[in-house]
């Protein structure tokens, strides 16, 4: 089946067919990192806008580096130097954007489905690099490609993501393409961070962290925000560490096998230990690494590329 | 004034427990039982047979935007997209620019009324100076002003001290106080009901729980007190429950529901579409079902709409930023035939009921009743007719509606507002 989406906005709305054609297309853009010229000219003379209403440091880099991988133009702006901040609209500000002849438009954006919005406005390629507390697809797709490098097919494979689900977009994104995938995901972390609203998502709901995470092969860590104590989400980072952060006696409960993924940035010290963040068993550079042959496979198949036309010559 | 012979309708009057195949009589503005053979050759004769003839309907909740957001609504506008919908008498909110917390303000309301609206239009004022629930607005000068009831609408007065006293003080004056049941605590920064969907969509949750504690906090003050409180659109399963056991126990509460929260539930958030945002939102499935039996045993006593326009601009816009508030009055009466009588079996005078007599109860309106010697407000309907709502084309200055391009079931035919016809046909009449 060709590949026909032109706008990336969820994982919730792919198929896992459409899944893995973004992965087959990253792992071919991967080959292409390695080498001495790391660029192909799929997109040239395509421009490319990273419109990033919200603080951003690895995403941003990674669609600015895949984009230049594919030989588009890239313009990057953020929330500060937009207009929205002498009051226009999102509406206003993009179809500015599309008036300037931008062929596709990256968003990040604290409001929850605000690339959906976009997309029924515009007639250019949408991408969602995060809207709020929603979905951040792209991250899902990386994070999901890294575990199929690292342990082959998910499917009935245990993984486990730990920490603050209730506010985390990378949390429902991983949901959506892993239960899609097969493999059985527990949440796990404070009941105030990891409410029960979350099981028709098919996942189960865990506030229990050495059962949770008992043979897990993938153990995933999200970010805990300092603000979320001082609005009576827990007590106080001390005790959320003591609970639930992750160190060496409890990374024994996993499988032995086992893979530590984070998409940063991390807390040392709070959701992890130091030492386990740079152990063997860290795949959190990895990830970054994909982040870029995954963004450009979405770049590249939602500006009309097809899976089947990627390989790279030599 | 010619003298109105409306013959062959279906005369629906919960009030004089009316409902028969008849004629209705109207002279010199007034519903009167029979008219003089001479005055019956004169009168402007309409034949309404199909049709439903039932009191103007009136709406105790609406938000006409006047002083202040004319951008809006204004009182103009509003009047006539409540007559549209078969409205006679509705009841302002005093969330304005300014608040309507002062006497000159409410006058400011009632010149506008005289010169511009076409039907009846009652103000309220706020219970708090500047709505901000902090001190006790000049309630006692309001009333004098021309207030029918006091509230902070679209806000809700966290201090239960301070709502203590103003059930006190306010029932010196036998004014009905109108609350929005919500702790502001629980919901800051919410934009839809807390549960599965909000969850799946990442929207920040609004949780019934924070409804059902003012509710609760309400009949416990009014228990307490004496004072007449009644609970504006109610949302949740709990708030019924809490209120049908008050309710048993005899306790000087009422309360609404409306249109949107009997006919949909947080599932149609799925598109983040904006005019299914408004506060409080729409909750799950089992919520609308214990709205419908509340109104049902009488748990809840009305109907009204919330009526709350804003612009296109406004509403467009990422949903966390977009206002809270939807359009109601042109709606209401399909949508309430349509869930209430065709799909939960309601009986066509108690759904009439929840639209005229117990609203204009509520606020103690000259009104709601085809009784000889009532003002002749009458609406009639056609019960069956399909017709296809055009939000863009509405009466009101706004466009606002989740129902904008349905199809919906019942129309308003003619609505008389003094015995003179001013809406007929679907267009206004000079």
């Amino acid at each position: 089946m060709p590949w026909t989406r032109r706008h990336l906005l969820t994982l919730e709305e792919l198929s896992l067919h459409e899944i893995d054609q973004i992965h087959a297309t990253a792992t071919a853009f991967k080959k292409i990192l390695g080498r001495s010229v790391k660029k192909v000219p799929a997109l040239r003379g395509k421009t490319i806008v990273n419109l990033f209403l919200e603080p951003s440091t690895r995403t941003r880099m990674a669609f600015d580096m895949a984009a230049k991988r594919l030989s588009a133009d890239v313009i990057s702006m953020d929330g500060s130097s937009s207009s929205t901040t002498k009051g226009e609209t999102l509406r206003d500000t993009a179809q500015n954007i599309e008036a300037l002849q931008a062929d596709m438009i990256v968003i990040r954006h604290a409001a929850a489905g605000s690339p959906l919005y976009l997309s029924k406005i515009l007639g250019i390629p949408v991408i969602n690099a995060g809207d709020g507390a929603h979905e951040h697809p792209t991250q899902g797709l990386l994070d999901t490609f890294t575990m199929r490098e690292q342990l082959g097919s998910l499917k009935g494979r245990k993984v486990v993501i730990l920490g603050d689900i209730l506010f985390s977009r990378v949390a429902r994104s991983n949901i959506h393409a892993l239960t899609k995938m097969g493999a059985n995901v527990t949440i796990v972390g404070p009941s105030t961070l990891v409410p029960a609203w979350f099981k028709p998502l098919g996942v189960t709901v865990s506030h229990d962290l050495r059962s949770a995470l008992a043979d897990a092969e993938v153990v995933m860590l999200l970010r805990i925000q300092h603000e979320r104590q001082t609005s009576g989400m827990f007590p106080s980072i001390g005790e959320y560490t003591s609970l639930f952060g992750l160190n060496k006696t409890r990374a024994g409960w996993l499988n032995p096998k086992a893979i530590i993924m984070h998409p940063g940035p991390i807390n040392r010290g709070v959701e992890i230990d130091s030492e386990l963040a740079d152990g063997e068993r860290s795949v959190i550079l990895q990830q970054v690494t994909n982040g870029i042959a995954v963004r450009m496979a979405v770049l590249y198949l939602c500006s009309g590329g097809q899976p089947e036309q990627v390989i790279p010559q030599e | 004034m010619p003298s109105l012979w409306i013959s062959n309708a279906r005369v629906i009057d919960p009030a004089s427990k009316r409902d028969a195949v008849g004629d209705l009589f109207i002279k010199d503005g007034i519903i009167v039982a029979s008219l003089t053979a001479a005055n019956k050759k004169k009168a402007k004769k309409i034949d309404a047979k199909g049709l439903v003839a039932c009191p103007g309907l009136v709406d105790i909740h609406v938000h006409f935007r006047e002083p202040g957001q004319g951008h809006k609504e204004t009182i103009e506008t509003g009047s006539r997209a409540a007559a549209a919908g078969g409205f006679t008498s509705v009841v302002c909110m005093p969330n304005t620019a300014p608040v309507a917390d002062t006497a000159g303000t409410i006058q400011q309301i009632k010149d506008s009324i005289l010169r511009t609206a076409c039907i009846k239009v009652y103000p309220t004022g706020c219970i708090t100076v500047g709505m901000k629930g902090q001190a006790l607005a000049p309630i006692g000068s309001l009333k004098r002003a021309g207030v029918i009831a006091i509230t902070d609408d679209g806000d809700c007065v966290q201090s239960n001290e301070l709502m203590r006293r103003a059930c006190e003080y306010a029932k010196m004056f036998d004014l009905t106080i109108m609350d929005h049941c919500q702790d502001h605590s629980m919901t800051v920064g919410a934009v839809m009901n807390e549960g599965a969907v909000s969850t799946r969509l990442g929207l920040k949750g609004w949780p019934h729980a924070a409804e059902d504690i003012i509710v609760a906090r309400n009949v416990i003050l009014s228990t307490y007190t004496g004072a007449h409180i009644h609970m504006q659109h109610i949302s949740s399963k709990n708030s019924v429950d809490i209120l049908r056991r008050a309710k048993t126990r005899g306790v000087n509460v009422t309360a609404e529901a409306t249109p949107h929260h009997i006919a949909l539930t947080d599932e149609s958030l799925g598109t983040y579409d904006t005019n299914f945002k408004m506060n409080p939102p729409l909750r799950t499935e089992q919520d609308r079902l214990a709205i419908i039996e509340g109104l049902r045993d009488g748990t809840l006593d009305i109907i009204a709409t919330d009526h709350a326009p804003h612009t296109d601009y406004e509403k467009d816009k990422e949903f966390d930023y977009a206002p809270n508030g939807i359009l109601g009055l042109e709606t209401a009466l399909a949508v309430s035939l349509d869930i209430l009588v065709r799909q939960n079996k309601f009986k066509l005078p108690y759904v009439v009921d929840l639209l005229t007599r117990r609203p204009s109860k509520i606020v103690k309106l000259d009104a709601g009743t085809l009784a000889d010697g009532s003002p002749a407000d009458v609406c009639l309907f056609d019960p069956d007719e399909k017709w296809v709502y055009d939000a863009k084309a509405s009466f009101s200055k706004s466009s606002n509606s989740p129902w904008h391009g349905q199809t919906l079931r019942g129309r308003v035919k003619n609505t008389i507002v003094d015995g003179r016809v001013i809406f007929s046909g679907g267009k206004f009449v000079n």
